[in-house]
């Protein structure tokens, strides 16, 4: 009998506040050591928390962007446990009364469309960081990553492959970043994941599940899922029972390992904050952030679809990502509607492919989409073949001329579609070549392609090559 | 000008007959010839002092009329944190632990040009009824050496008595307020919760705790108060309302005051002589105009218990913080990261401290939440409606502060229940959030002060201080000073 | 309900106190002194009350999201047990 797994996401997306989720301490990234830790956030004695208006209207966000409940009042929880990254002894947390509930995210694997259930999503503030390069033989302990305001983000069990979940994960991180509240950087532990990793035997009742912690990497929950499936599949086929635990992945030895700062675990102790009354969001408050909410990526995808009769896979595509959907957009606005296919294949093909091979991301891009848009017009009156476009888009890539006409003009590379210099240039290759001539005429396809390449050799490939094809034929066949 | 009132060292300090300079080097003498047989201060530091005052002098808020306390001295417990002094909270975990910043109150205090005279010795973060769990030894109370002030404010109730201070900060989470108000013969009030900011005043119990002010009568409370309330963006649990005087009713006749009085304070459990002087308290209330009215709080008596699963499971969390990393007690030896935790935590707090973290752990931890915390919530629940109830028929609650006069050392200490329900009247106060407060109705065995709590509803305050000044008008139980000092 | 030895050990390990094998057993019996106390609360029927978990009945106060702490790392670090390069120090914590 063969194996399933079945595997659920933690997820937690640092959203981007100015401020902590309950202190007034600065959040930006790659401060000196504990110079973003307020008395708050390194609990000084008597200190207290008050929550932050923005962490709750990005909460807030997210659940109208995953279809989820508001709930109208939630309650902020302590999570009790020692760890020297965690000053007051307890996690501010969220337990019984989530600020989200259900909701969900549909996915794609391959032709596969899934749809995955999220459980909850709820605030709760960062821990700091351990830093174990040696001291001494000592840890040593930032705290300026505590409080800053976490959304951590749970699935339903539903995904039963790395790669459901690794699709999961991008298209939550697609959305926490198209929405604007997560800054989306897993270098630096903005969206990082937990995965719950079951196995069992097929329509068996599930299995004990280990969890992987602290997966900041696509890539890394690929592998550490894969692993995990895999070990706990030869742990019960040689007779041994997997015992529920926390993991870490190394992705040195590309193995899993128990965490032992996790052994308490099982006992967190919570119970409401008494120090935080509890969080009221009335409708009004969720109409306004409903309001201010952009497309979300499945709704502009069906809209690209059906507007410019792009194919789902098309319309995905360029959705991936806000940025890479607004440059779309943008390129669209300025080449004119009827232009949209080339635009999205453009955007797609030649500039995916350079923006990958030089590690860039539709956020930066160096090329204006308007000056994509410039060469997709030329294409489009058949000025530029798309030889030649390429020619203009990697001289304007370089900052070559202001736009397409400057490239295409300093660079004379304009098509030629003039149809009586096309056809001078036929007839002189025409004459210069009978050999091929009386081989076309005795039924030899090639012979015209040698032709065709003859002609636009001569043109010094600037001849519109539909239309030399068009005109060649009609000489030959006449 | 030891015993002088607020109002008479603030027309003093306008009238020039004194300065700021002069006051605190009376009181800081003061201190240092008495403190030593009462212990009511941990620290105190006469150039930080001293130099308060010379601002405050210099500062011409001394006689301005929006800070008519300005150039009066006051001593702080040592639970609130004061930027620069030493804040130890009673514990050897913090018994090298300056303060970087101001608590909300004190800060209060110094912007109406107060004058800190130093930190008062407390039971250990606020635990215990007699001030026999501070690290520091035990305070005096002032009427006889050899008993106790109360708790947890005891030294603030020590100062106050024996005049080392003309008045204190206390904070009250069960009754730490109020029953050393008592045993020590003062006037102590704790405000509705979230009226005093809570934020720089170390937790003990966060959904009970409430600081406020221990003075000689009801009138300085009143003053007091009026510096110390007020919302604060820094406290979740502070409340936003409008400011008010809290001295505004003091002189209004009482005439047609319906004062509760709840059978269950007056059952058993109350010594005689708490009693009878309870008793002559309410027959002087009945000559100024007052009835009385029989209400019940029928719940009152789980209170204890509640308070006994509540606050340890609030404390336990609340003193995660102390583990030796960032501030506070470090073990000098152990052999790992969870030893140094362990053993510093065990090294740094004391017994009662302990028993309470490890209480509070218990009843939090996995299967038995419903049972304990939980349950104790819900009849924190039944007791506060209580009082909601029994405030339709009447304005205030009277009744015994504490049960007894001041007991002497180690007769309650080696059994915590017996010390526990010392503060038998006046925990559920704390668990509804109500005002209460304690002032010298007489003297009971062996010449010791007892105490009347009066309790009020929401934002009673200023209700409850003019029943307490028109008592004290009539009354001199808050003027008389222990015998036998200076 | 009455704690062991063992409960003892597990509570303090989890509220990292160290109890010594001295204490533990004074101490198991001042726990149960109190948890007989408080045993009485188990009594009472409180089917269908709320409970309660703060003083008074108001709701959250929200904070505008701006940044307004300075930062104090030096003053903080002054009352640290054991700093470096701006870091708090602690015996080597193995995840």
């Amino acid at each position: 009998m063969s194996w399933e797994a079945v595997i659920g996401l933690e997820t937690h997306a640092q959203l981007r506040t100015q401020s902590k989720i309950f202190s007034g301490a600065a959040t930006a990234f790659g401060a000196e050591p504990n110079r973003q830790a307020c008395a708050v956030d390194i609990a000084l004695p008597g200190v207290l928390p008050v929550l932050n208006r923005e962490a709750v209207a990005c909460a807030i966000k997210f659940g109208l962007a995953v279809g989820a409940a508001i709930a109208p009042r939630s309650i902020f929880a302590r999570k009790n446990y020692f760890y020297p990254d965690l000053p007051k002894g307890y996690q501010i947390s969220q337990f019984e009364l989530p600020v989200v509930s259900g909701g969900g995210l549909t996915i794609r694997v391959g032709e596969q469309e899934k749809f995955v259930h999220l459980t909850r999503a709820h605030l709760e503030e960062d821990a700091g960081k351990s830093l174990h390069e040696d001291f001494h033989g000592k840890t040593g302990i930032d705290l300026n990553r505590a409080g800053t305001p976490l959304l951590e983000i749970v699935t339903e069990p539903d995904m039963c492959s790395s790669a459901e979940a690794v699709a999961y994960a991008k298209a939550l991180h697609s959305l926490v970043t198209w929405i604007g509240i997560c800054d989306g950087n897993m270098q630096e532990g903005s969206f990082r994941c937990d995965a719950n990793v079951s196995v069992r035997r097929v329509g068996a009742p599930l299995g004990t599940r280990r969890e992987i912690k602290n997966l900041n990497s696509f890539r890394f929950l690929q592998a550490a899922i894969d692993y995990e499936i895999q070990w706990q599949i030869n742990e019960i086929e040689e007779g041994r029972k997997i015992q529920q635990a926390t993991v870490l992945w190394n992705p040195d030895s590309g193995e899993t390992r128990a965490m032992r700062s996790k052994e308490d675990a099982h006992d967190y102790r919570y119970f409401p904050d008494p120090d935080l009354l509890p969080l009221e969001i009335a409708p009004a408050w969720i109409d306004e952030v409903k309001a201010s909410l952009p497309e979300l990526p499945q709704a502009m995808k069906a809209r690209l679809a059906s507007d410019h009769g792009l194919s789902p896979y098309d319309a995905a595509t360029l959705t991936a990502t806000r940025a890479t959907a607004n440059y779309f957009e943008d390129c669209v606005a300025a080449a004119g509607r009827e232009n949209a296919k080339t635009c999205a294949n453009w955007v797609m093909g030649e500039l995916s492919a350079r923006l990958n091979r030089e590690d860039l991301d539709f956020v930066a891009v160096p090329l204006a989409p308007t000056l994509l848009a410039g060469i997709v017009r030329r294409i489009a009156d058949n000025t530029l073949s798309n030889k030649l476009a390429r020619e203009v888009f990697d001289a304007l890539w370089a900052g070559e001329g202001k736009d397409a006409d400057a490239v295409i003009e300093a660079r004379g590379l304009k098509q030629i579609s003039d149809s009586g210099a096309i056809e001078a240039l036929i007839d002189a290759v025409l004459a210069a070549n009978p050999k091929s001539v009386e081989e076309f005429r005795a039924g030899k396809d090639k012979a015209f392609n040698a032709l065709v390449g003859q002609v636009m050799k001569a043109a010094g490939g600037k001849a519109n090559p539909r239309q030399v094809n068009d005109l060649l034929r009609r000489k030959l066949a006449g | 000008m030891i015993n002088s009132s607020l109002k008479e060292l603030s027309a003093a300090l306008a009238r020039k007959k004194t300065s700021a300079v002069e006051l605190a080097t009376l009181f800081l003498d003061r201190i240092e010839k008495l403190n030593p047989s009462l212990n009511a201060f941990v620290t105190t530091d006469r150039e930080k002092a001293l130099a308060m005052a010379r601002v405050a002098d210099a500062s011409g808020k001394v006689g301005a009329g929006d800070t008519p306390l300005a150039g009066i001295p006051l001593a702080h417990k040592d639970i609130f944190m004061t930027s620069g002094w030493r804040t130890t909270c009673g514990s050897k975990m913090l018994s090298n632990f300056i303060a970087p910043y101001d608590a909300t109150v004190v800060e209060k205090f110094k912007v109406a040009g107060m004058v800190t005279l130093g930190k008062l010795n407390m039971d250990e973060f606020a635990m215990g009824s007699s001030n026999e769990t501070s690290f520091y030894g035990p305070v005096k109370n002032p009427w006889d050496t050899a008993r106790v002030p109360g708790g947890s404010s005891g030294g603030s109730a020590a100062a106050v008595a024996a005049r080392l201070a003309p008045a204190a900060t206390g904070t009250d989470t069960g009754g730490s307020i109020r029953q050393p108000a008592a045993l020590c013969g003062l006037t102590g009030l704790k405000p509705t919760y979230g009226v005093v900011s809570r934020y720089g005043m170390i937790a003990f119990a966060s959904s009970l705790d409430q600081g406020g002010p221990m003075a000689k009568s009801a009138e300085d409370c009143a003053l007091l108060l009026n510096t110390m309330a007020g919302f604060d963006p820094r406290d979740s649990t502070s409340l936003e309302r409008p400011a008010e005087d809290y001295a505004r009713d003091l002189e209004k006749p009482l005439q047609g005051l319906r004062i509760g009085l709840p059978k269950e304070f007056f059952g058993e459990g109350m010594d005689a002589d708490v009693r009878a002087a309870v008793e002559a308290a309410l027959a002087e209330y009945r000559k100024l105009g007052a009835t009385m009215v029989e209400v019940n709080l029928p719940n009152s008596g789980l209170s204890v218990p509640a308070y006994y699963v509540i606050a340890p499971a609030e404390a336990s969390s609340n003193l995660s913080r102390f583990d030796g990393v960032r501030y506070g007690h470090r073990a000098p030896d152990y052999a790992d990261l969870d030893d140094m935790y362990s053993k510093s935590r065990a090294q740094g707090f004391g017994e009662e401290v302990k028993r309470r973290i490890l209480i509070g752990t218990y009843v939090l931890s996995h299967g038995y939440y419903d049972a304990y915390y939980l349950q104790a919530q819900k009849i924190r629940r039944l007791i506060a409606n209580d009082f909601v109830a029994a405030f339709k028929s009447c304005d205030v609650i009277m009744g015994p502060t504490a049960p007894s006069v001041a007991f002497r050392f180690g007769d309650k200490s080696a059994d915590p229940v017996q010390m526990y329900l010392s503060d038998i009247y006046t925990i559920a106060v704390n668990l509804a959030g109500l005002p209460g407060m304690s002032i010298p109705c007489g003297f009971g065995n062996a010449d010791m002060p007892v105490g009347l709590q009066i309790v009020g509803p929401w934002f009673g305050e200023a209700k409850m201080l003019n029943i307490a000044h028109r008592y004290q008008l009539v009354t001199d139980w808050h003027i008389r000073q222990p015998g036998g000092l200076p | 309900m009455s704690l062991t030895l063992d409960d003892v050990r597990r509570i303090a390990r989890l509220a990292r106190l160290d109890v010594s094998a001295a204490e533990v057993d004074t101490t198991r019996d001042q726990l149960n002194g109190i948890l007989s106390f408080i045993e009485q609360l188990q009594s009472v029927d409180t089917t269908g009350i709320e409970p309660m978990a703060h003083a008074v009945d108001v709701v959250q106060r929200l904070r505008p999201d701006v940044a307004t702490e300075p930062d104090r790392r030096e003053a903080f670090q002054a009352i640290a047990p054991e700093t470096e390069a701006g870091l708090y120090l602690v015996p080597k914590v193995i995840e």
